[in-house]
């Protein structure tokens, strides 16, 4: 090294430019949470003051993490480095187009969260410091989304694990610390493994910017331990997102703690492992990563379906919730296993459904528990008969984390099994389609038996008409004769529900403003069903126009003759051979993809 | 320097995750501690062992005129002590606490978030 007189160049290691004023953006989200964070805590003893003053600091991180949405979208992926020090001396923040999606959705879930918990958390929960943790924990998830440094990646994982322990002991029941213990030690084990590996990559390259990794491992492929870094991170980071094998800390913990702090770790914590996983595993080590293939799809299966049949063995419905977590990381970790723009795509679209819908869920679980005076499915509720709001959104919620069309959870399955299909995966994609068939039935009894089931003391209230003589009707039970059943016995709790609705409102005085009778009612249901699904068209095909519209109503009425039974419970028995022929019309189509998928993944590899 | 450093780095590590895989909290607390401190020795031997210069640049010069450890991975050590201290003590609370509550320290028997033998979910409506 020479030796120097006081007047050294330092050009070559500073940002000689001062940092355009737009680009402060990318640190400011932490900023604001620490700062605001800090201020809470001062504040600690006056109860009051907090969800006065985190509300609104919330609501302008949103906007915050919007405006960086947008900057980084107009602008392409911006840096700024700590002390204009350039890397590897100074801590670099990168944001790029995932990293600012991924901000922006956790802080909308933080925000919700944090109105929520104006009615769940009582004011012994604020003073032991809701609001304070629940910012710090928001420090550390934006740290996480917006670093461009894996050691400082680390320091934000250990930020928000502490800020997440804080809030899972809040309210110090038995559950809660039992919980606790399970989830602390594991955690913590995953975040020392995340630095084991981090030390060997600083001893193997010696830096620590992910920038600079990437480019110094692309140099070096052969020299270099890369398999073992590689793999010690997957680790790490599968036991974050609790991927199959390391999995067991998020049933064992998550339905412990309040509601709301159930609704935010399932919205926010694991998808952080997800995103680092995403962010070393696809951007450093996509050679080694490319390698890990097989055993990653083994893992996003095994995750997947571990997550599923778990929540079907549940009776309390936050640990099912819980194991639906599960199964959507398994979602995402077959895209990342399937790599490639379509795999990856579809795995950062998951993840930021699965955040939106997971937190809403909890949401609607804790909502449903308290109508119905508990959270397990031997309960019976009968919650769509008080509350037929909250049953309608329960029932949305399922159908996007069962991956219905034409809600969220519908669009990125697509996206993965198209990935998988044209990766030449089938596998891959049949599993991905049978964790959403399973978790259609888990959510679907649920609702059945939480929402719309007569409680017990609405017993010698029920209307028999649509009763059946006993026959078991149930997908659960052992019956597998397709989705039919299923459907049908929905459709008749529907039923029946409505027709006990009906006649309770008769009987307490309550009419309706306009009183049908049978058939005039049905008609005008239908009609109104018809002009509903008839504006839907339009606003699928985003043209009106008259042809478009009666284009429409054809469709609509068609469709509506096709589930007549389903919509006017008439029973009829089961035809065997219309079944047989759809699923032959299934296998044919397979089969035919089937014979096309090799060639269209030879040309792509 | 390096191979003493691994040999004594695996020593820890193999007595870490012994302890770890035990079912009393105590044990495995003790475990996470040395843990924390094979991680450490990790990141102190990635950084290279060197003579025992210290990173100090003398008055009125930019740069340091001889060879000098590497000042990185201490900075590393220093957060990461920090952070496995922090967690070390907070876990020591929290089995203190599940001691007293749950009444046990050995995780087989502790159930209560996870009870044993709970009925099945409704199999028919």
């Amino acid at each position: 090294m020479a030796v120097s007189s006081s007047s050294t160049d330092f050009s070559a290691a500073l940002v000689m430019t001062p940092t355009a004023l737009a680009d402060w953006l990318v640190i400011l989200p932490v900023a604001w949470c620490i700062l605001i964070g800090a201020v809470l805590m001062m504040v600690r003893r006056r109860v009051g003051a907090h969800a006065i003053l985190a509300i609104p600091a919330l609501g302008l991180l949103v906007a915050l993490n919007a405006a960086l949405l947008f900057h980084v979208a107009a602008n392409g992926p911006v840096t700024m480095v700590m002390g204009r020090w350039l890397p590897p001396f100074g801590i670099a923040f990168t944001v790029d187009l995932t990293g600012a999606l991924f901000a922006l959705a956790a802080g909308i879930v933080a925000l919700a969260g944090a109105i929520a918990a104006l009615d769940d958390v009582n004011d012994s929960g604020r003073r032991y410091g809701f609001y304070p943790f629940l910012m710090l924990l928001m420090a550390g998830v934006n740290g996480a989304f917006l670093t461009g440094d894996i050691f400082n990646l680390y320091v934000w994982f250990e930020v928000l694990l502490i800020s997440s322990f804080g809030l899972l002991v809040l309210g110090s029941e038995r559950g809660q610390i039992d919980g606790a213990v399970k989830y602390g030690f594991l955690n913590l084990m995953a975040t020392t493994l995340f630095l084991v590996a981090t030390g060997l990559l600083y001893g193997v390259f010696g830096t620590l910017n992910m920038a600079d990794i990437a480019l110094k491992a692309q140099a070096t492929p052969d020299r270099v331990p890369l398999m073992t870094l590689t793999g010690l991170f997957v680790l790490a980071f599968g036991m974050k997102a609790a991927a199959f094998p390391v999995n067991f800390w998020l049933p064992a913990s998550y339905h412990t703690p309040r509601l709301v702090v159930s609704a935010l770790f399932a919205g926010l914590l694991t998808k952080v492992g997800i995103y680092a996983l995403i962010r070393v595993g696809v951007m450093l080590f996509p050679v080694s990563l490319d390698r890990l293939t097989l055993v990653l799809s083994l893992i996003a299966v095994l995750t997947m379906l571990t997550g599923v049949f778990g929540a079907l063995a549940q009776t309390d419905i936050r640990r099912l919730l819980g194991f639906l977590v599960i199964s959507g990381i398994g979602a995402m970790l077959a895209g990342v296993a399937l790599g490639g723009p379509e795999g990856i795509g579809g795995a950062v679209f998951y993840a930021l459904h699965s955040i939106i819908v997971m937190t809403a869920l909890y949401f609607a679980a804790g909502l449903a528990a308290r109508a119905g005076g508990s959270s397990s499915l031997a309960a019976l509720g009968g919650i769509y008969r008080s509350h037929p709001l909250l049953a309608a959104l329960s029932l949305m919620l399922f159908f996007s984390v069962s991956g219905l069309p034409p809600f969220s959870g519908f669009w990125p399955k697509v996206m993965l099994v198209k990935a998988a299909l044209d990766g030449g995966a089938g596998w891959l994609a049949a599993s991905l389609l049978l964790a959403g068939f399973v978790t259609t039935i888990a959510t679907a009894r649920d609702l059945s038996a939480r929402l719309l089931a007569s409680g017990a003391r609405d017993a010698r209230r029920r209307d028999t008409r649509f009763d059946r003589p006993s026959r078991p009707h149930t997908l659960a039970a052992g019956r597998t004769d397709g989705i039919v059943p299923l459907c049908r016995s929905l459709s008749r709790a529907v039923a029946r529900a409505r027709a006990r609705r009906r006649s309770d409102a008769c009987r307490s005085g309550r009419l309706y403003p306009f009183r049908f009778s049978g058939r005039r009612y049905r008609t005008m249901k239908r009609t109104v069903t018809l002009l509903l699904m008839a504006c839907l068209w339009l606003a699928v095909t985003g043209s009106v126009s008259l042809l478009n519209l009666l284009l429409g109503l054809c469709i609509s009425a068609v469709s509506l003759w096709l589930v007549r039974e389903q919509v006017d419970p008439v029973w009829s028995t089961v035809r065997p051979l219309k079944l047989l022929l759809l699923c032959g019309l299934f296998l044919g189509n397979w089969r035919c993809r089937r014979s096309r998928s090799p060639s269209s993944s030879c040309s792509r590899r | 320097m390096e191979p003493i450093f691994a040999i004594l780095v695996g020593i820890f590590f193999a007595v870490a995750v012994y302890l770890l895989l035990s079912k009393y909290i105590i044990r495995v607390l003790l475990g996470v501690a040395i843990l924390g401190n094979a991680v450490n020795l990790v990141i102190f031997a990635s950084g290279r062992i060197l003579r025992d210069v210290p990173p100090v640049i003398g008055a009125g010069l930019d740069i340091s005129t001889v060879q000098t450890a590497n000042p990185l991975p201490q900075a590393l050590i220093l957060t990461a002590i920090v952070i496995s201290f922090s967690f070390f003590s907070f876990l020591l609370v929290l089995s203190w606490r599940a001691y007293r509550v749950l009444e046990t320290d050995n995780t087989d028997e502790m159930r209560v978030a996870e009870p044993d033998g709970e009925a099945p979910p409704p199999l028919r409506y």
